[in-house]
């Protein structure tokens, strides 16, 4: 079941990634994108990560990508155009973009042992809730580095007020 | 007789259980627009539809056919795929997330020796955030509608519906944690049993104290399921029809089962966090008419269904009472009064439930 449901959203997610690069209009690419993280949400489902899955859900294909499409539509923007810039991120992307890829598949494979394996068993007999096993270690180990993301995200939200406010 | 292995048989009882459910609650929409015309009629003062079948009770069903038969109109200047995605979209999260709405009683039926709930499609340990997420998820539909239909009124309604829809998404949610926090979890089935001690007394309406919440979480669903009085995406005074204006036929009428299927939504989820789900408000004193494993069943959902139905007419009598709110008034009550509220909320359940743990 496990490797049925990573095998068809993993080609997935790869699928929407790619036509997310081929697209020539930013709302197909914000779509693919979509895509992606909904894929990505079922994968970490299947890895018996259910908040993470939700919280992917929730955050980013309902808040990111909804902002996304809504500046796409506001600025009515067209398709993109060829530049020599472009054409320049046609050749060095390709390539890094395989270095990339090749050296996270190495270190995956390399570590694999370190990295551990887990079952969807366990989450879906409901038996094992996971969000009371992450907000225990989010408020108990993690506590200052919460309390400070929070800060950062504060600081964020005033600077778009900042920028936002008209001068009087 | 077929063997068929414990995953095969649960798979397809599952199936027939989403079935059953979607068919269900397809005919509970259907009948939601009658009784809406029907007690909005008698409100205005006019009798509603009353010519087809007694009391127009096959209304619904000439309804269908109407549109199934209409001439699917599709402009020239739309992005066709994501003009027809867009309804699928819609209707598709609306229709999702009754599977995690336990509609009655645990009843584990045991067929082949796999046993399955008849009372739940699908028990979740974190049903109420997949209810959320995938209402969030039904933005796309109204959003990329108007988008794709190159129409400047489906645009303004669409460009309405979306920032409406994120706003009070955020007031919905905030609302629902002084529940969950009062239960310890997100299973929906485990909230509605946290309620069943006392009857009503134990309900989280009255006997936790969540009323402030609920009030806040039924102006946020009504934001939501963009109904009156906060049905400016599709104002028709002033947009044609918002967001749907290009939309013909069963397209159309894909969007129309979405605003009502989200509106039965709404009012389940209203039901099983505030209301005590299932439960009967006179506790376990009439627990014996549902003895038996199927009359246990019948009881159950018949207080489920009495509750939405409560939560049905609220809306329709709600929409043949207020005016429609100007689009500043919207944002401004949704950012200012209604979160603030649900943070007070929040903040007020803890440091109670705080104050009463050992």
């Amino acid at each position: 079941m496990q490797i049925a449901l990573f095998i068809i959203f993993g080609l997935l997610a790869v699928a929407g990634a790619l036509n997310l690069l081929f697209q020539r209009h930013p709302i197909n690419s914000a779509l693919s994108l979509i895509v992606v993280m909904m894929s990505l949400a079922v994968l970490y489902f299947s890895l018996g990560a259910e908040f993470l899955a939700a919280a992917q859900v929730i955050v980013y294909s309902g808040a990111v990508m909804v902002l996304f499409v809504f500046v796409i539509m506001l600025l009515n923007a067209g398709e993109e155009e060829e530049t020599r810039g472009s054409r320049m991120a046609y050749i060095a992307g390709i390539p890094g973009a395989a270095a990339v890829f090749c050296l996270l598949t190495f270190l995956f494979l390399k570590e694999r042992e370190a990295l551990g394996t887990t079952h969807l068993r366990d989450a879906l007999s409901g038996t094992v809730s996971n969000i009371t096993e992450v907000s225990h270690q989010l408020f108990t180990s993690f506590l200052l580095p919460f309390e400070v993301t929070s800060v950062l995200i504060l600081v964020a939200i005033l600077g778009a007020v900042v920028l936002a406010r008209k001068e009087s | 007789m077929i063997h068929l292995s414990p995953i095969q048989i649960f798979l397809l009882l599952t199936a027939v259980k989403i079935a059953v459910v979607l068919g269900i609650t397809l005919t509970a929409v259907a009948y939601t627009v009658l009784v809406e015309r029907k007690v909005l009629g008698r409100m205005q003062n006019r009798w509603g539809p009353s010519r087809v079948g007694p009391f127009g009770l096959l209304q619904p069903l000439a309804d269908g056919i109407k549109l199934f038969l209409k001439e699917d109109m599709m402009p020239l200047a739309v992005e066709r795929l994501l003009f027809i995605l867009a309804p699928i979209i819609a209707l598709a999260c609306a229709l999702i997330s009754i599977a995690m709405v336990p509609f009655s009683r645990q009843t584990l039926v045991t067929v082949g020796g796999t046993s399955v709930d008849i009372g739940q499609v699908a028990n979740l340990n974190i049903g109420l955030l997949v209810i959320l997420g995938i209402t969030s998820i039904g933005v796309y539909g109204i959003a990329l509608s108007g988008w794709s239909s190159n129409n400047k009124y489906s645009l303004f309604g669409s460009l309405r519906a979306s920032a409406q829809l994120v706003s009070y998404e955020l007031a919905l949610g905030l609302s629902l944690v002084g529940v969950v926090l009062r239960a310890g979890s997100l299973s929906l089935r485990t909230i509605v049993d946290s309620q069943s001690a006392h009857g009503a007394l134990s309900w989280n309406f009255f006997g936790g104290f969540q009323f402030v919440a609920f009030f806040i979480y039924l102006m946020a669903a009504y934001a939501e399921t963009n109904r009156a009085p906060f049905d400016l995406p599709e104002a028709e005074s002033e947009l044609v029809a918002g967001y749907h204006t290009e939309y013909s036929s069963m397209k159309f009428a894909m969007f129309f089962m979405a605003e009502y299927a989200n509106m039965i939504t709404v009012a389940c989820v209203a039901t099983v966090m505030f209301f005590g789900g299932a439960g009967s408000p006179f506790g376990h004193i009439f627990d014996g008419f549902g003895n038996g494993l199927i009359a246990g069943f019948l009881f159950g959902a018949m207080w489920f269904v009495a509750k939405v139905l409560v939560f049905i007419l609220l809306y329709i009598w709600v929409r043949g009472t207020l005016p429609r709110f100007r689009y500043d008034q919207l944002m401004k009550f949704g950012w200012t009064f209604l979160l603030p509220v649900a943070m007070v909320n929040i903040l007020a359940t803890a440091l109670a439930l705080a104050y009463r743990a050992p």
